[in-house]
């Protein structure tokens, strides 16, 4: 566990970006992301006990819409000192957002994120369904191949039948990527 | 055409495409009913009703409905009623884009002629939707010529994600969109060249290369690409005003602007 925490305190801060959103509405910038950071400053707590326990730190929004404290508990699931497939969750504490309370959980095996789950996020009234309906475009590499996307479909200026033949959507169409 | 495939996140993913209305229409279905005769049957029958609404509202069918209305050959009592369904959608449009998009579009002989394309896609495919929304547990994304609408039955299934074309080079994706369940609609001239004006002028527009809408209704999202576009650089501060509206405009020198209307939903 001990070997975790250090791992995460020095190699990366972990940063869950959940949904983006802007936080002005005037169309002329880019979105910001609201994200989640889970805390993982070992230096936070040193004295904790190896066999589980928490830190704390902060979450940071990168608008300016979402705020407050987090702590998280880890919950290794091997003794401390294991081999190096050792498991251990990271939970963060709830979190508000303008959108709702949200609330993720970061899974390592053998020192490597494997999973990141939100375990909370909004969805108790109209307007939480309708951004979870939806997201924001997300702008890719210019070089980057619809295959290497993971896209389901193409949204373009009208394709017509003679245009077909040519574009992106045939291409998903005939070999179903 | 179809196909079928196997995607260990999403399960058995399958997939058409016909032509109608001289456009591809593409479905993708998973869930229950991706690969079963009752997939099948919903999806004929979104075909065939766009085939009947590709005759009464193609325009490019001398003897369509509305070319006949308009041409004055009929009343529009005459019409079936999803003609004026239509017309009073194409007015409301011209209402809310400050006559930017119309259904009366200019000429060169200075007589406006009749036109609801811009209005009838996106309708008639939202309309056809529901026929596939009826299908127990099962997930599609309809679109015809690259307007959509996405539906997921699932929570456990992801979301679809739906490339958005470089309008500079259609080849390549631009943006990829994340949705669970609305539609995703973009206008723009890639494949057609200049084919969209400013009703206001009849002008083709200037200043803007396309705009892509994701909304709850493929009828707005549809009619909004294009009364954006046609706002040409004012394409995305327009576009801002829309409630609800989420979107990206693409520059002509490739920049974008995102727009988030989402927190202007009411309730």
């Amino acid at each position: 566990m001990r070997r975790i925490v250090i791992w995460l305190a020095s190699t990366v801060t972990v940063v869950v970006l959940l949904f983006g959103y802007r936080t002005s509405t005037n169309g002329t910038s880019v979105s910001a992301e609201s994200s989640v950071v889970i805390p993982s400053t070992a230096a936070a707590a040193p004295t904790s006990a190896p066999s589980g326990s928490s830190s704390s730190g902060t979450s940071s929004a990168g608008g300016s819409t979402s705020s407050g404290s987090t702590s998280s508990s880890s919950t290794p699931s091997r003794s401390p000192g294991s081999s190096s497939s050792s498991t251990a969750t990271h939970t963060g504490s709830v979190v508000q957002t303008r959108w709702g309370p949200v609330q993720v959980q970061v899974t390592v095996t053998g020192g490597t994120i494997s999973a990141v789950d939100v375990l909370q996020y909004p969805q108790g009234n109209g307007e939480g369904q309708q951004i979870n309906a939806y997201a924001l475009p997300i702008l890719v590499q210019e070089t980057l191949s619809a295959q290497s996307a993971n896209i389901d479909m193409v949204s373009g200026a009208t394709v017509t039948s003679d245009g077909y033949v040519e574009s992106l959507q045939a291409a998903l169409d005939e070999a179903g990527i | 055409m179809s196909a079928l495939i196997d995607r260990p996140t999403a399960g058995r993913l399958s997939r058409h495409v016909e032509h109608v209305m001289g456009m591809p229409i593409s479905i993708a279905l998973r869930g229950r009913h991706a690969d079963t005769t009752t997939g099948h049957r919903a999806w004929t029958a979104v075909l065939d009703q766009l085939r009947e609404v590709d005759r009464i509202f193609s325009t490019y069918r001398d003897d369509s409905i509305v070319n006949r209305l308009d041409r004055g050959e009929l009343d529009l009592d005459q019409c079936p009623r999803e003609v004026a369904e239509v017309l009073d959608l194409g007015r409301e449009a011209e209402r809310q884009s400050g006559g930017a998009f119309s259904i009366c579009l200019p000429t060169t002989h200075g007589r406006r002629r009749l036109d609801p394309s811009g209005v009838v896609k996106g309708w008639a495919v939202e309309r056809a939707s529901h026929l596939l929304s009826d299908l127990d547990d099962t997930d599609f994304c309809l679109s015809a010529g690259g307007d959509m609408v996405c539906h997921t039955a699932d929570v456990e299934r992801p979301d679809w994600r739906i490339g958005i074309e470089n309008p500079r080079n259609p080849r390549m994706l631009i943006a990829v969109v994340p949705i669970r369940s609305g539609a995703v609609a973009t206008s723009g001239t890639a494949h057609r060249g200049q084919h969209l004006m400013d009703a206001r002028t009849g002008l083709p527009v200037h200043g803007v290369a396309s705009v892509t809408v994701v909304g709850s209704s493929l009828t707005w999202a549809d009619i909004d690409a294009t009364a954006a576009y046609a706002h040409g650089a004012a394409a995305a501060s327009w576009l801002s005003g829309r409630p609800g509206r989420t979107g990206l405009v693409v520059w002509p020198d490739t920049t974008t602007t995102i727009v988030d209307g989402r927190s202007t939903l009411a309730g």
